[in-house]
């Protein structure tokens, strides 16, 4: 325990019996349902939270494996039809000599995805429980896992701008394979795994460990 | 404790803060998690909707004009981002059409038309239209979504693997898209909630 609860213990208005907006910072009574101001729905905690972060996180796990084992992408050229998945189409570009592209690819689509599934996994673990950890830490992580993971549709943007352009009949084609699907749908549930995710949780547990602790 | 209007929550980690006007130009953070609450920019309103209003007319020129233009002797193809989109809608990949149309087309379009909608009157000192509310609360709910400057950053990679395949030429919507990009990133600087808030509760009042 390091004793950070005490420092940032701040009122919270939760604490205050008051429920806070999400949406436009007004605050309400306890109990209110929806905001004064906006019209959003307010919750003082999410209250399915976890269950919403742990399921969506499990899709996209699943939409993810098959994402990488079938070709993200299908060239047909003169008779012959080539098929690439993600890292294959990684490996293309770094033979072609386009390192850094290679490198924004490989970095959109593999580290992205698998680094997020693991922070994402982390945070909803250690929120459950009295955690000894900095708050200020784990709400940075949280903040670029939210923010970064929209960048990983790169690819699937890619395959979307080849099979647009590349359709010269017999010449080159170029079609989008099923692993493009897999992998946007991937996307797009550990983007909403992220945002189901409630930010004030990182707080709380913060706080009843230094109530807990005798300080 | 009773709830006034000075009392505010922090969006993120929901600590109360008490703010008496912020004075020009501040910036106020959040005591425990540092995030930005209120920014006092009385011109940011103004700047929001031109901003978006600039976006929406480059917006048309992105979506029918080609962005790039792809020549290889015989072969001449040119794609827009209407086409782009198009592609995918065959058969088992008509799902990544239309999701490619809703991140790189609908959504930022949407999101543009919701600030304009809620936040334009009030940079001519009327009172909001009806659903202002709803329309600043979804453009907010759209702002993740919406991946113009991702596709960006996909073109200039689509170059690369084109690159020996034949010669690429960027057209008139590629420009635009670029312009996009950066105005938008403008454009979410001069977001503050608190600050959007009260200048919409404030017009209302009028």
């Amino acid at each position: 325990m390091d004793g950070t609860g005490h420092r940032i213990a701040a009122l919270t208005a939760r604490e205050a019996g008051l429920v806070g907006c999400q949406h436009c910072t007004r605050v309400s009574p306890m109990g209110t349902r929806t905001c004064t101001r906006c019209g959003g729905s307010l919750e003082s905690r999410d209250r399915t939270s976890m269950q919403r972060v742990w399921a969506w996180w499990l899709v996209g796990l699943m939409a993810y494996i098959p994402a990488n084992l079938y070709p993200m992408l299908l060239t047909r050229t003169v008779g012959q039809v080539q098929d690439a998945t993600i890292v294959g189409g990684v490996i293309e570009l770094a033979h072609h000599g386009a390192y850094g592209v290679a490198g924004i690819v490989f970095f959109a689509s593999v580290i992205i995805p698998v680094g997020k599934f693991i922070a994402i996994a982390y945070l909803a673990t250690i929120v459950r429980r009295p955690h000894g950890h900095k708050p200020g830490q784990l709400l940075h992580l949280y903040e670029v896992v939210e923010w970064i993971g929209r960048w990983s549709m790169i690819d699937v943007f890619v395959v979307a701008i080849l099979a647009a352009l590349v359709q010269f009949n017999l010449l080159a084609t170029i079609n989008p394979g099923v692993a493009a699907v897999c992998f946007a749908l991937s996307v797009v549930f550990t983007m909403l795994a992220a945002m189901s995710f409630d930010s004030r949780r990182i707080w709380d547990q913060i706080r009843q460990t230094s109530d807990e602790s005798p300080a | 404790m009773a709830p006034s209007e000075d009392l505010v929550c922090c969006p993120v980690c929901d600590a109360l803060h008490e703010i008496h006007g912020v004075t020009d130009g501040k910036r106020l953070r959040c005591v425990r998690c540092n995030t930005v609450i209120a920014v006092d920019r009385p011109e940011a309103i103004v700047r929001i909707v031109v901003l978006a209003s600039t976006s929406l007319v480059l917006m048309f020129i992105v979506i029918f004009f080609p962005f790039l233009e792809l020549r290889n002797g015989v072969f001449d193809s040119r794609a827009s981002v209407f086409e782009t989109a198009m592609a995918f809608n065959r058969g088992v990949m008509a799902p990544l059409a239309i999701a490619v149309t809703l991140f790189v087309i609908v959504l930022p379009v949407s999101r543009l038309v919701c600030f304009i909608w809620a936040l334009g009157p009030l940079s001519f000192d009327r009172p909001p239209l009806p659903g202002a509310a709803f329309t600043l609360r979804l453009a907010e709910t759209l702002r993740p979504w919406a991946m113009a400057e991702i596709f960006m950053i996909g073109v200039a990679v689509a170059l690369v693997k084109l690159g020996d395949l034949a010669t690429l030429a960027m057209g008139p919507a590629f420009w635009s898209f670029a312009a996009i990009v950066f105005i938008t990133a403008l454009q979410d600087t001069q977001l503050s909630k608190y600050s959007i808030w009260t200048a919409l509760d404030t017009a209302s009042r009028r």
